[in-house]
């Protein structure tokens, strides 16, 4: 069994590769920022509150974004109207739309100069502050909404279509119905969504830098920033970054802990008869929740494009140089993500059932639980007494986004490469197709749709990341989010408009693009 | 002559032995009820599954070194014998070819097999674009260029309506004597052995037992096999 032995080692070699340099990134840095922080001062007492806000942003955006998220995805449950199903497919979209831009949306809408002022004007009354906590948990409400409503619509169509019919021919009426079906869904789909969100909103890192800061509204990412950027304070800033993975490691584990239905968009379509929910009171009510939830994702995006497009010809230079940075760093960052998922995942295939396979997976999630601040944090102290950091900016940008962007990459190419070997494996095997053949004729052409997807998620994430490139780069460097920011705090909106419509145009384009690649006469 | 040396196949907790050889040539049918382990005991012929004792050997070679696609056999598989992104060309061209580059008389070869199996001028379509018996068919003119003195159907055409699977059977044998391959047949119809194979294995309790001609083994089926057969003591 030579051969065999061979194309064993050689995908358990490549993947124990791949996972060296995640566990490197991940920990590595960690342990770099763990050395550097033990000659740190201790935390002050800003420190702490910085700590304080992060766990309480988290907590109000989590709670805000699944309580309004029930009635919506109720509402998208029981009712079927036209455009449905492109209302839910945009649902996702908040995924691959860069932060920066969405805040630019946010600030058009709920700003001082924003739409909600100016009607707010017409009355008399004074015009809505978008800045400090409640900015910040409108933010992560606005991408987050849209994550919990998939997640607890997934839950409701998860119930068999014959109960709610058995329902209807008790004769259940809606309070019924919500005791004896609805909420035990809801008992077990709601903490799952909440850990999660809580969990994505203890890491985020571009909403704050934009909406928060001062003494009353920063996050422990923000304090890192600041740490580096301002004071140079190194030891602080390991200090922090150390406070930081345990804060994350703590609520991925939570979030590992509940179930958490799967929003992968499947099935999403079907809609349960229910005349316990007919009467024109609830078919309003449902209108409403369903017009509201659109109107918010709808109108930031909206405005976007509005005041985007006369300013999107004739850009400054700077922007348009940023924005060819930002493409090649998120083309480069795309393939590293794939040169790391693929032999992660195929390595997984080969020792599945062993425990090293459970400890490679593991290894492939760890980016969730780290930070990307962090991780910059540890590559400077590890790379400034060799190399100016500066210099480093951009191959850390993409290395770090490549990072971040693994676990949702091997979301994808786990099971399909599971089911792929698993079906065609042996009929493969037994017509002797090995290496190059295998790779032509097999993985490829049934493998091109995940790693579409998965390339696609990859290319959009770094094109709209603003995170660790926000510690590094000079202004000869940034990136097109980066420098989406800059104008943003130099007050030039006119220009921040244009850059934020390219930026979100690129970002959709490299995603479509690469998911189109991989469906393109691909055969299921 | 296929020989079954002692072979002692371990998967979980289930075991199967098989210790009996098998003449070039003929064509074998493996009985017993699902779960005994007939898919198991192709799968160690084949290479798929490494013995945990014992030894496969094909006219006195051990075929225990070779890989799944270096032994001297063919498999069909229940399902999944083609790939849905090839064409009926490519999935027979496989059989000759891994990488399918393909000199101008192999290519000539697989039109041929599809030829002779029925499926001229269906080159080009995909298996989506076949109906079952023509996936079948596919899979069967593979056989034909691969031209493997072993060939080891399991179930192949279960998924079949009985007409079809009858046409089928004739058709395995058909090639079977056109190429003089060695069958082994796993079914769990006695009728499939009855129409075309000349012996049978009957598959329970963990064991292989040495073939037995087809007629004399159904008319006088030992205590297990009518137990599985759920018949009287004698066929009409």
């Amino acid at each position: 069994m030579a051969g065999r032995a061979r194309q064993l080692n050689l995908a358990v070699g490549a993947g124990s590769a791949a996972a060296a340099v995640v566990l490197a990134l991940t920990l590595g840095t960690l342990g770099a920022v763990a050395w550097r922080a033990e000659s740190a001062a201790r935390l002050g007492p800003s420190d702490w509150a910085a700590v304080r806000f992060t766990l309480l942003q988290a907590t109000l955006s989590a709670l805000i974004s699944v309580a309004l998220a029930i009635p919506v995805a109720r509402a998208l449950a029981r009712r079927r109207f036209a455009g449905r199903g492109v209302l839910i497919t945009l649902l996702g979209a908040p995924f691959i739309l860069p932060v920066i831009v969405a805040v630019l949306g946010l600030l058009a809408v709920f700003g001082r100069a924003g739409l909600l002022s100016q009607f707010l004007g017409r009355f008399g009354l004074p015009p809505v502050q978008i800045y400090g906590l409640h900015g910040v948990v409108l933010a992560h409400v606005f991408f987050n909404l849209p994550l919990a409503t998939r997640l607890i619509l997934q839950g409701w169509l998860a119930i068999p279509a014959e109960r709610f019919r058995l329902a209807a021919s008790l004769g259940f009426s809606e309070r019924d119905v919500g005791r004896e079906l609805e909420r035990p869904m809801l008992r077990e789909v709601l903490p799952g969504a909440f850990a999660v969100i809580f969990a994505i909103c203890t890491t985020s890192f571009a909403v704050v830098l934009a909406l928060g800061g001062g003494p009353r509204a920063t996050t422990v990412e923000l304090a890192i920033y600041q740490a580096f950027r301002f004071d140079f304070d190194l030891g602080r800033a390991a200090g922090l970054a150390l406070v930081q993975f345990a804060i994350g490691a703590a609520a991925a584990g939570l979030a590992l802990r509940f179930q958490v239905p799967q929003a992968t968009g499947g099935g999403l379509d079907r809609v349960a008869g229910r005349p316990e929910a007919d009467s024109p009171g609830r078919r309003i009510a449902d209108t409403a929740w369903i017009s509201l939830a659109a109107a918010f994702l709808l109108l930031p995006l909206g405005m976007i494009v509005l005041r985007g497009a006369p300013a999107l010809f004739g850009m400054p230079p700077a922007v348009l140089a940023a924005a060819l940075r930002s493409v090649l760093v998120a083309l480069s960052s795309t393939v590293l993500a794939l040169a790391l998922a693929l032999p992660l995942a195929f390595a997984m295939w080969h020792l599945r059932g062993r425990r090293l396979a459970g400890w490679l997976e593991a290894l492939g999630y760890l980016p969730v639980a780290a930070s990307p601040l962090v991780i910059g944090t540890g590559l400077f102290i590890l790379f400034h007494p060799v190399v100016d950091p500066v210099a480093l900016a951009l191959p850390v940008t993409v290395v770090v986004n490549a990072t971040m962007s693994l676990p949702f990459a091997l979301r994808a190419l786990v099971p399909a490469v599971a089911r792929v070997e698993g079906r065609f494996g042996p009929l493969a095997d037994s017509l002797g197709m090995h290496g190059q053949a295998r790779l032509r004729h097999l993985h490829w052409p049934r493998l091109r749709r995940p790693i579409g997807f998965s390339a696609g998620l990859a290319a959009a994430l770094s094109m709209g990341d603003l995170g660790v490139i926000a510690l590094f780069a000079d202004p000869e460097q940034a990136t097109l989010p980066l420098q989406l920011y800059r104008l943003m705090a130099a007050y030039r909106m006119e220009d921040a408009a244009g850059a934020g419509l390219l930026l979100l145009v690129l970002a959709v384009a490299l995603f479509w693009l690469f998911d189109r690649g991989g469906r393109v006469n691909a055969d299921t | 002559m296929l020989t079954l040396e002692g072979l002692t196949v371990r998967q979980g907790g289930f075991e199967l032995r098989a210790d009996f050889s098998v003449r070039a040539g003929a064509m074998t049918a493996v009985i017993g009820p699902s779960g005994a382990g007939k898919s198991t005991l192709l799968s160690a012929i084949a290479g798929f599954i490494r013995p945990s004792a014992g030894r496969v050997l094909w006219q006195g070679e051990d075929l225990g070194p070779l890989l799944p696609g270096e032994r001297p056999a063919t498999v069909i598989f229940q399902d999944n014998n083609l790939f849905p992104h090839l064409s009926a060309f490519s999935n027979v061209a496989l059989g000759l070819r891994p990488s399918l580059k393909l000199g101008p008389a192999e290519g000539a070869a697989v039109e041929a097999a599809l030829a002779r199996v029925g499926l001229a001028g269906l080159e080009g379509r995909k298996p989506a674009a076949l109906s079952g018996g023509q996936q079948s068919r596919v899979a069967l003119a593979r056989v034909l260029v691969r031209a493997r003195p072993l060939l080891l159907l399991d179930e192949p055409f279960a998924a079949l309506g009985p007409a079809l699977r009858a046409e089928m059977l004739d058709l395995v044998a058909e090639l079977a004597r056109d190429t003089q391959a060695t069958v082994l047949m796993v079914t769990h119809d006695p009728a499939d052995a009855e129409q075309v194979a000349e012996q049978v294995t009957f598959v329970d309790g963990g064991q292989a037992l040495a073939p037995v001609p087809t007629g004399q083994l159904l008319a006088e089926p030992p205590e297990a096999l009518r137990a599985y057969l759920g018949q009287r003591k004698t066929r009409p």
